[in-house]
C-alpha cells in the first residue's frame, strides 16, 4: 500500500568476492498516518458545522402609562394562554379567567388551530402569560408555537392576580407541586 | 523457450498525493474552526423554529444559567474597552489599566460591580482562580430598576453610540421567567424592546401552517 520505495532491488551484480551490503528497506508505511489524519478531519467537519445556533425575534412593547393607550382585544378574539408549573399550560378562549381549561404541551397547539379556525384573523389575539413557575423553555416553546401556528399577532404579558389565584386552585385540585 | 522471470511485486500504490490534500483539508478545518469561548456558565439553549442565523458580530449577549445567574459578554474587544472604560468612569470602580486589560481578555462577566476590580485583578496562573472565575454569582438584576445590568446595558449602548448593537439574550432550558423578565425589564429600562433569544434549531413538526408554508416556499407554489 502505501510506500515510498527508493530501494533499487537488484542492481548490477558486483564483481566476485565483493559482498554485497544488505540493503535496510526505506520504505514507510503510511497507513496510519492517513488514518489519523481522516479521523482528525473527520472531527473538524462535525463540530465546525454541527453547532450553529439560532436566534429567535423577540419584539417586547413599550410601557404604556396610559391604560387607553393600550391595545384593546376583542373578546372573541382573545385566547390566553398561561404557562404553570411542571410544564402545565392552562388557557381560556375570551376575556373570562374562570374558564379556565387545562392542557399540556402537546395538546395546546391543538387548541390554538381550532381557535385559529373559528375566528376572524383578524381578531385573534394570543395572550402568553408566564406564571412565576414557568421555565424559559416554557416560554421559548410558547413563542415558538406562535410561529409554528402562524399566528400574526400575540403578546406576552404579566400574569393578573385573579389568573394567578385561579391556577393555584386548578393546580392544587390537580394535586401538582 | 526462454522465459522471462517476472518478479514479483507487491503492487505499489503511491498515496503521497492522497495524504498531501488529506493534510491539506485537515489544516483547513483546523485554522477554519473557532472554537466556542469558554464561558463560565453552561447554558443549554430550547430548541426553536426559527432560521434565522446568530449575528456574531456586534452582539452583547446577557447569558443566564438555570441558577439566574447573569452574565454578560460582548464579541469585540474593542467596544469591550469602550464599555470597561464607560463603566469605570460612570460607576467609579477604580480599575487599573491591567485589570481593563484582562476585561478585554476574558470572555464574560458576572459579578456585582463591587466585586469586579477583585474578579480582574486575579492572577491568571494562580490554580485557585479557575475555580473562583466559574464561581462567579451573576451580575444582580433582580429589582424592579434593572439592578446593575441596567448600568451594564446603558453603557453598552453609549459605547456603542450611533451604530446597531444586537441584543442577545441566552437563558438555559430550566432558568426560571422571573430571572428572564428581570433581563428583559434591564433593557426595557434601556428603551431597548427588540432582541434576539439565542436557540437551537429544529424542524417545524408535521402538518402545522409553518410546515406548510415552509414547503410551498420550496416548491415554488404561491
Amino acid at each position: 500500500m502505501a510506500s515510498i520505495d527508493t530501494g533499487g532491488g537488484d542492481g548490477h551484480k558486483k564483481g566476485p568476492g565483493v559482498k554485497k551490503a544488505k540493503k535496510l528497506s526505506t520504505t514507510v508505511d503510511m497507513t496510519p498516518m492517513v488514518d489519523l489524519g481522516f479521523l482528525l478531519i473527520t472531527f473538524f467537519i462535525f463540530t465546525s458545522t454541527m453547532a450553529q445556533p439560532t436566534a429567535m425575534n423577540l419584539f417586547m412593547p413599550k410601557d404604556v402609562d396610559k391604560p387607553e393607550d393600550q391595545n384593546k382585544v376583542k373578546e372573541s378574539g382573545a385566547f390566553t394562554i398561561m404557562l404553570g408549573k411542571q410544564d402545565v399550560v392552562y388557557y381560556y378562549e375570551g376575556l373570562d379567567p374562570t374558564k379556565i381549561q387545562t392542557a399540556t404541551f402537546k395538546t395546546i397547539r391543538d387548541e390554538i388551530i381550532r381557535k385559529r379556525q373559528s375566528t376572524n384573523p383578524e381578531d385573534l389575539v394570543v395572550i402568553i402569560k408566564p406564571t412565576e413557575h414557568a421555565t424559559y423553555k416554557n416560554t421559548v416553546d410558547m413563542l415558538d408555537e406562535m410561529t409554528i401556528n402562524e399566528i400574526k399577532r400575540y403578546a406576552m404579558v404579566d400574569i393578573s392576580k385573579v389568573e394567578n389565584e385561579l391556577i393555584n386552585i386548578t393546580e392544587a385540585a390537580a394535586g401538582i407541586e | 523457450m526462454p522465459s522471462v522471470k517476472l518478479k514479483k511485486h507487491a503492487p505499489v500504490n503511491d498515496m503521497t498525493p492522497f495524504v498531501d490534500i488529506a493534510f491539506l483539508i485537515l489544516s483547513f478545518f483546523i485554522m477554519a474552526t473557532k472554537f466556542k469561548p469558554e464561558e463560565p456558565v453552561e447554558v443549554t439553549t430550547p430548541n426553536s423554529v426559527s432560521s434565522i442565523i446568530l449575528p456574531e458580530k456586534d452582539a452583547f449577549m446577557v447569558s443566564v444559567d438555570k441558577d439566574g445567574r447573569i452574565f454578560v459578554s460582548v464579541d469585540n474587544p474593542q467596544f469591550r474597552q469602550l464599555l470597561i472604560e464607560n463603566l469605570n468612569t460612570t460607576r467609579s470602580l477604580g480599575l487599573t489599566p491591567a485589570e481593563m486589560k484582562t476585561f478585554v481578555n476574558s470572555a464574560s462577566v458576572g459579578v456585582p460591580f463591587n466585586q469586579l476590580k477583585g474578579l480582574l485583578a486575579l492572577d491568571p496562573d494562580d490554580p485557585q482562580t479557575e475555580r473562583l472565575i466559574k464561581q462567579q454569582s451573576g451580575i444582580p438584576c433582580a429589582d424592579s430598576t434593572g439592578g446593575e445590568l441596567f448600568f451594564w446595558v446603558r453603557d453598552a449602548l453609549n459605547a456603542y453610540a450611533g451604530r446597531k448593537l444586537n441584543l442577545l439574550i441566552k437563558a438555559d432550558n430550566y432558568t426560571k421567567y422571573p430571572d428572564f423578565k428581570n433581563i428583559l425589564n434591564a433593557f426595557k429600562k434601556n428603551d431597548q424592546n427588540k432582541f434576539l433569544l439565542v436557540t437551537s434549531p429544529e424542524d417545524a413538526p408535521e402538518g402545522t401552517a409553518l410546515a406548510v408554508t415552509r414547503q410551498k416556499q420550496i416548491t415554488g407554489e404561491k
